[in-house]
């Protein structure tokens, strides 16, 4: 026993699917759209994402020290830190990754309790946390190097697809939204990339079908059912970041089937609805957070029944 | 002056209200966004709770049980109405600040619950001295709540400028999430020192 012992995140199999492996596969399905990132907002990008990821590991190690846990970290440290820098404009200022990933690690996941039982996705938690405190910082966006000639750390500000829809009424061309030339996160503007992502983590079995599907087709039919451009909805935003790599976290998504796919179509709804008639333009973080919240919810409505169970009538 | 004295001090530190007992906490939640809402709430509070609990322990023993609570409600009810009125004519300016949560001390639970549990039961120095010291207990707690927040989320302490002009107040911490935030953070600190102990 003693030092070397210690208690991983369940589940307790032998087996090569533990969470490290797991979380390192969804590393890796990261880095296409990190590469993507880095491409169109240059340094500024490669800084961020530096400095969430540094500190990210940091505040796990801290916490674990000051739990008192002798254990080597199980890589969603990593992943926390990634999808956050991953979900910030390349132009934020370089302390609101550290504070992201301290409310990220520190209060949404360890004071819960760590990996396993947290109850929203900490990089949306710090995402929203965010947003809320430093909206001006959050919503400087900055446009991709290969559409101008700006220096390099200089950048020149560019609303986002969305918020040219609500405040212009201007769409952003298909093939711009598709290889992610155009204002946004560092992380969600290339499709593309990000297809490459999820096409691996499909490949690998890490991820399925019933929540990403639903809730990228609820966003589709009710677009096209307020007259809107249902691809350009598809594509623009965050949508098919927020579906494929935290709409699919394990510990804070349902487990049964059915419950999935209701999580994945109430995502969408509230997704369009915050986008279409909310305050903010992008609704895909706190739809996923607010269906976070309806998990254990979802989970105990749709308990499968076993084969040949009857409820008793009452006789009252 | 000990039977005074003790409740008093056990109001403040061992049974503290919101740390401890976890009552009064919508007030301390909704009102606790700067440092000097927390005094006015908490001296408005700690006014209803003297009051009712003097009245209560005096005629505790003509009260018959089962309508003890609708009296309590008056006795309350009666004090509040007075806090009312008084600070909308002498502070208007805090009345408009803390709006509706001024006439919901009736319903606030330290004081029924200080009635109920303490008042109804013990003598009237006794219960001066726990309406006081539960009173000091809260108003303490939501100053600091409301310290905390109002540094974080604003950059001034009792309207004062304390931070550098650089700094970039964390807008959250003077919404609703940012209270929870502080009195889960101290209610931690508290258990914290209590295990230890």
């Amino acid at each position: 026993m003693g030092e070397r012992f210690y208690v991983s995140a369940p589940p307790h199999i032998r087996s090569k699917y533990d969470a490290r492996y797991i979380m390192h596969q969804v590393t890796i399905a990261l880095i296409p759209p990190t590469i993507a990132g880095i491409i169109f907002f240059g340094g500024r990008a490669i800084l961020i994402l530096l400095i969430s990821i540094a500190s990210s590991v940091l505040w796990q190690r801290l916490v674990l020290y000051i739990k008192g846990e002798r254990r080597p970290l199980d890589g969603s440290e990593l992943v926390t830190g990634l999808l956050l820098g991953l979900n910030l404009s390349p132009l934020v200022p370089w302390w609101i990754p550290i504070i992201g990933t301290f409310v990220a690690i520190v209060l949404a996941k360890e004071l819960f309790g760590g990996l396993g039982f947290n109850i929203f996705n900490p990089a949306l938690i710090a995402r929203a946390f965010l947003v809320v405190s430093w909206p001006m910082e959050m919503t400087t966006w900055m446009f991709p190097y290969s559409a101008t000639q700006a220096t390099p750390l200089s950048g020149i500000t560019q609303a986002t697809p969305l918020t040219l829809l609500k405040l212009q009424h201007t769409y952003t061309p298909y093939i711009n939204l598709f290889l992610g030339n155009r204002g946004g996160c560092i992380g969600e503007t290339s499709v593309l990339a990000l297809l490459i992502g999820a096409g691996y983590l499909f490949y690998k079995g890490i991820i399925d079908w019933k929540i990403p599907i639903p809730y990228i087709f609820t966003v589709g039919i009710l677009a096209l059912i307020f007259r809107q451009d249902p691809l350009f909805h598809i594509m623009a935003g965050g949508l098919i970041l927020g579906a494929f790599f935290m709409a699919t976290d394990y510990t804070t998504t349902p487990i049964t089937k059915p419950a999935r796919v209701i999580f994945g179509i109430g995502c969408g709804i509230i997704t369009i609805l915050i986008r279409l008639f909310g305050g903010y333009p992008e609704g895909v973080s706190f739809s996923i957070l607010f269906m976070n919240a309806m998990t254990p919810l979802l989970d105990r409505w749709t308990i499968p029944k076993p084969f040949g169970y009857k409820t008793l009538g009452r006789n009252v | 002056m000990k039977r005074l004295l003790r409740p008093l001090i056990n109001g403040i530190l061992r049974e503290n209200p919101i740390l401890i007992l976890m009552i009064g906490l919508c007030p301390a939640l909704a009102v606790s966004s700067a440092a000097i809402n927390g005094i006015y709430m908490g001296l408005a509070a700690t006014f209803v709770l003297t009051g009712s609990n003097l009245l209560v322990s005096l005629i505790r023993k003509w009260v018959p049980d089962q309508i003890r609570i609708p009296i309590f409600i008056t006795i309350i009810a009666t004090f509040v109405t007075i806090v009312d009125m008084v600070m909308h004519a002498y502070a208007p300016d805090m009345y408009n600040i803390l709006g509706i949560f001024i006439p919901l001390i009736v319903v606030n639970c330290i004081i029924l619950g200080r009635a109920e549990a303490f008042a109804y039961h013990n003598g009237v120095i006794e219960s001066l001295g726990d309406a006081i010291g539960m009173g000091l207990g809260f108003t303490l707690i939501l100053i600091v709540i409301g310290g905390i927040r109002e540094l974080l989320g604003n950059g001034t302490l009792f309207g004062f400028q304390i931070m550098p002009s650089s700094y970039k107040p964390v807008i959250l911490m003077i919404l609703p999430p940012g209270a929870f935030l502080t009195i889960g953070f101290l209610q931690a600190i508290q258990r914290y020192r209590g295990g230890k102990s």
